[in-house]
């Protein structure tokens, strides 16, 4: 480009403009640089020889690469989710017979605490790889896997529930294939979704760091290098200052993924909104801006990703075009064979759960109960509490368009830490103050669970109409009068929304709420998470089994009847119509 | 007669029922379109017109008959059709020009020749320069252009429209209309028919070679003529208006009227449960007012264009103030009855109790609620008991409508009320002594 000399304003905004773009290729170069070193690295250290339990070197020099080995286990579990998610969510959508029992498992799933995966993924694993450390990587990149992936998967199957008719009925008369149809109807419609819950899912990845990178097993001491055993490994030593480094890497990280990652997404993800009018709410992101100017990336895109798109889109349109799809015979009696099996597989799956569940006795089953009866009174307690501050304080910012602006990055940070780091020092504060994990595993689950809460009562004050507080004014409602006719009708569903979400969190955070290995002792209290940690490192399948299936039980029926009935309600009688 | 492009033999749909009761959208209809002719197929709604354009494109099944494209069946998507669709249906995260490129895509053709092709549709329905745009930072009527460029930029050999103008404003749908003749006139547009459904006699009557009339309950035709005014239309011209009359005669006329029915088998309906039309009191009694003050008379189709009413919205009204014998429809005419001037002139009250009588007398439905509701000790009816009533002889969709529209007749006539939470029906124990002087709040 010749810059002309007759406005020099004007060439020299091109050559800052130049620069910038050239200082972006560099950045996306080291990256690209960056990313490949990364690689090999991993890769040499997962096939290396099987170290069960490495020696976590408390020095925060050792940081950076603890960091980066869990942020590793993080993206790639992240990646088979994703995968995972989508497949899941197509076939339920699509398969009408399947569809039922699918979204039942999902429930059931969802409901299913990361730690009960633990000793059958971990077991499989390491016999799978008996020789590489991939099989001790990979379990745990599983655990991660099951707490993230559940979410997901609804989400994508919803938003292709939601796929409006016409636009259905488009891609069908002008025929297109389908990968056409997934890359231009099916993926933008569930992307934004798909953001959103990537985004809790990967929190809650943070949450659970500590839980799967480092757990004993029976009599095997599993500890794998990362900033989750880097903290566990601080808090039994009791070192303070290692684990404010710990405390700060995690944060440090988690920050950085939100900015570089989270935000660009959520930002680029606008353009997929199923709407035909263009709205002035829009997200931005700096750092996405900066690489859609980059020319880097803009050459990739048009000598790699444009022609491998090509030769997908014309070869799927070569066999494309539509017919109605009679099974065959063969594929009929396949489809059957397959049912068969998978029917086999469950009938001897329950069996052999049976067989283990003989080693249970009573005593142990009324243990159970009570403990998860102990511990439902911590989750509504845990609910109880956090609605009696995010209420009134959600409501508050949500009227206060300054408060908000101030409040609202503040406590998205704030939510965005995991709340298990910061359980060290909250434990320390706790012993110090004389109080057991009793009460104290009430905080632990409110650290993670309250956030949900005061983000959807935000949203909901923000929705109420200016007239319904002009009509309170007008009428001189009092205190009680304006929060009972206006202000919690108003945010009921958004407030059901919330409650749902941290009540499933908070189930999810008593296992590692009320069971913690610190100081090198074990301090626990009595509760069904705790039954269900100990019966891990113990490895008592009869009981972790047993308390598994009570807490699954317990959540899904509480789902059903508490909550869904409330949220129906939300949707009839308290939604904001125009 | 050349041979058609699509032709529907005996095509019905219907719903089976658990019970033998089958619930029939559309009769067994023939149906053909010939080259060269721009076919307008209008009907009230529930008339199964989208039905039907959808059937005739391969989009949904038949439940029983045949389609052929070409003379031979066909079995999914038609090959060479596109519809327009009206609610644009363009992809929101894809450009306008991405957009008209998607079904060149789906056919495997070449980037240089999608760029080329898409361009030139593009420039023919006047959005040069506006390739880059997303659908959403466009206006109505520049995403229907969108929808035509990506409809016509495949070449179809048969276009099919789905009401496209009607979710535009009505400056903006004549400009289109205008344009899209223009297009087809001089030959611009490689498609050989245009099938374009709508509920706008005018615009039928101004773009159709032929139109066809549905009926409803089941949907089937009511008639099928070609225009024979040479374009541009005047609206004004007296054949103009004697081919908008004759629709409106058609569409007001009693079923099966076996006069008016120039072809097609009139198949021989069933005594059907009675349907309520979709109408609301206070429209009603707001027509009732206007046909006073037009003393007493006026032609369907100069009150429509009065209130600036299309047939979907004036026609259940009409049916309704009929139905409770407050007016008289014939040749296009509604004409208001004694029983309909008393209402008008009365006051609030003696209106509601007046039309309590008229309800009772002639309205099976609300007869049947209250009937049902009073051998109750409790005076109160779930929902599903109706519901289950209705299904029988209507489509999930209708059945609630007509619910709706009961509870709505059923209030303003102060016969029963109905529990929207809880999901019941019930009568209010103070309606049997209701104070002269207690204004009810009612709804219109």
């Amino acid at each position: 480009m010749t810059a002309n000399p007759a406005s020099t304003g004007l060439s020299r905004s091109l050559i800052r403009d130049r620069s910038w773009n050239f200082f972006m290729d560099v950045i996306v170069f080291a990256v690209l640089f960056a990313s490949v070193y990364s690689i090999i690295a991993v890769a040499r250290y997962w096939f290396s020889a099987p170290v069960a339990a490495v020696q976590i070197s408390l020095s925060p020099a050792a940081l950076p690469r603890y960091a980066f080995y869990s942020l590793v286990r993080m993206i790639v579990a992240y990646l088979l989710s994703l995968v995972f998610a989508i497949g899941y969510g197509y076939f339920a959508a699509y398969h009408r017979r399947l569809e039922a029992p699918m979204l039942a498992l999902l429930d059931i799933l969802q409901s299913i605490p990361v730690l009960s995966f633990l000793p059958g993924v971990m077991l499989a694993m390491v016999s799978l790889f008996p020789s590489r450390q991939l099989g001790v990587e990979f379990g745990s990149i599983l655990l991660i896997f099951t707490g993230q992936v559940w979410n997901m998967a609804f989400s994508f199957y919803a938003s292709l529930k939601a796929l409006p008719r016409e636009l259905m009925e488009a891609s069908r008369v002008y025929r297109f294939g389908r990968v056409q149809r997934f890359l231009q109807l099916e993926l933008p419609q569930g992307a934004i979704g798909l953001v959103w819950n990537s985004m809790v899912s990967v929190a809650g990845g943070w949450f659970f760091l500590m839980a799967c990178e480092m757990f004993v097993l029976g009599k095997r001491d599993f500890r794998l290098p990362g900033l989750g055993s880097y903290l566990q490994s601080a808090a039994s030593a009791g070192d303070s200052t290692a684990i404010s480094w710990g405390i700060a890497a995690m944060i440090g990280v988690v920050v950085l993924i939100d900015q570089l990652v989270w935000r660009p997404a959520i930002a680029w993800s606008d353009k997929f909104k199923l709407e035909q009018v263009d709205s002035s709410s829009a997200h931005s992101s700096p750092v996405l801006n900066l690489l859609r100017k980059s020319p880097l990336l803009g050459r990739l895109r048009a000598g790699i990703s444009t022609p491998l798109m090509e030769r997908l889109y014309s070869s799927s349109a070569r066999h494309a075009p539509e017919t109605k799809t009679d099974l065959s015979n063969p594929q009929k009696l396949f489809a059957v064979l397959a049912g068969i099996l998978a029917l086999l597989l469950i009938l001897l799956g329950v069996f052999q759960g049976l067989l283990v569940l003989k080693a249970i006795t009573r005593a142990d089953i009324v243990i159970t109960l009570e403990s998860a009866g102990a511990t439902f009174l911590r989750v509504v307690a845990a609910l109880v509490i956090a609605s009696a501050w995010t209420i009134p304080a959600g409501v508050a910012i949500g009227f206060n368009p300054r408060l908000a602006r101030i409040a609202q990055p503040l406590a998205q940070i704030a939510a965005s830490v995991p709340a298990t780091a910061l359980f060290p020092v909250l434990l320390l504060g706790l012993i110090s103050l004389g109080g057991g994990l009793n009460t104290g595993s009430i905080l632990l689950m409110l650290l993670g669970t309250q956030w949900y809460i005061l983000f959807n009562v935000i949203a909901g004050a923000i929705a109420i109409p200016s007239e319904f507080r002009e009509v309170a004014d007008i009428f001189h409602f009092s205190r009680v009068e304006r929060w009972r006719t206006v202000i919690l009708p108003a945010i009921f569903p958004y407030l059901v929304t919330g409650l749902v979400t941290a009540s499933g969190g908070a189930w999810n955070a008593s296992i590692v709420a009320e069971y913690f290995h610190f100081k090198g002792q074990v301090l626990s209290t009595f509760g069904l998470g705790a039954e269900i940690s100990s019966a891990t490192d113990a490895g008592n399948f009869a009981v972790l089994l047993l308390s598994t299936i009570v807490m699954a039980t317990l959540v899904v029926s509480v789902n059903r009847l508490v909550w869904r009935p409330l949220y129906r309600r939300a949707e009839t009688r308290y939604r904001l119509e125009a | 007669m050349p041979e058609p492009l699509i032709e529907a033999r005996q095509v019905e749909k219907f719903y089976d029922q658990p019970s033998d009761n089958r619930i029939q959208v559309i009769a067994p209809l023939d149906l053909a379109v010939y080259p060269g002719e721009i076919l307008t197929l209008l009907g009230p709604s529930g008339s199964g017109k989208s039905t039907l354009l959808r059937i005739l494109t391969g989009l949904s099944d038949a439940s029983a008959g045949q389609v052929l494209w070409h003379g031979s069946p066909i079995n999914g998507p038609c090959e060479n059709v596109s519809i327009v669709f009206q609610s644009f249906a363009l992809f929101p995260w894809l450009t306008v020009l991405e957009n008209v490129e998607a079904p060149l895509k789906a056919r495997g053709v070449s980037p240089e020749g999608r760029f080329a092709r898409s361009l030139r549709m593009l420039d023919s329905v006047g959005l040069d320069g506006f390739e880059s745009a997303y659908p959403k930072e466009l206006s109505g009527g520049m995403k229907q252009r969108v929808g035509f460029a990506r409809a016509l930029v495949v070449e179809p050999e048969v276009l099919f429209m789905d009401e496209p103008f009607s979710a535009l404003d009505v400056l903006t749908a004549e400009n289109l209309r205008s344009e899209l003749l223009e297009l087809w006139e001089d030959k611009k547009m490689p498609t050989r028919a245009v099938f374009i459904v709508t509920h706008n006699i005018e615009e039928a009557v101004l773009l159709g070679d032929r139109i066809v009339v549905l009926g409803k309950n089941p949907g089937r035709i009511r008639t099928d003529f070609r225009v024979d005014l040479p374009r541009p239309r005047d609206r004004k011209h007296p054949r103009f208006n004697k081919i908008v009359d004759y629709i409106y005669q058609v569409l007001t006329k009693p079923d099966g009227d076996p006069a008016l029915t120039l072809s097609g088998p009139a198949t021989d309906v069933k005594t059907k449960y009675p349907m309520l039309p979709h109408a609301r009191t206070g429209g009603i009694a707001g027509f009732l007012e206007i046909l006073a003050d037009h003393n007493g008379r006026e032609d369907v189709y100069r009150m429509a264009d009065l209130l600036s009413f299309e047939i979907d919205d004036l026609l259940p009204i009409v049916e309704g103030a009929a139905l409770l014998g407050f007016v008289k429809v014939s040749e296009g005419d509604v004409e208001i009855t004694p029983a309909g001037v008393e209402f008008t002139n009365a006051p609030i009250l003696r209106q509601k109790e007046l039309f309590r009588n008229a309800a009772l007398e002639h309205v099976a439905l609300l007869k049947q609620i209250k009937r049902a509701l009073e051998s109750k000790s409790d005076h109160t009816l779930p929902d599903d008991f109706f519901h289950d009533i209705l299904d029988e002889h209507f489509t999930e969709e209708e059945t609630l409508r007509q619910l709706e529209t009961a509870i709505n007749w059923g209030r303003y006539a102060e016969l029963f009320d109905h529990d929207a939470e809880r999901k019941r029906f019930f009568i209010p124990e103070e309606t049997a002594s209701v104070p002269q002087d207690v204004e009810v709040g009612t709804e219109t």
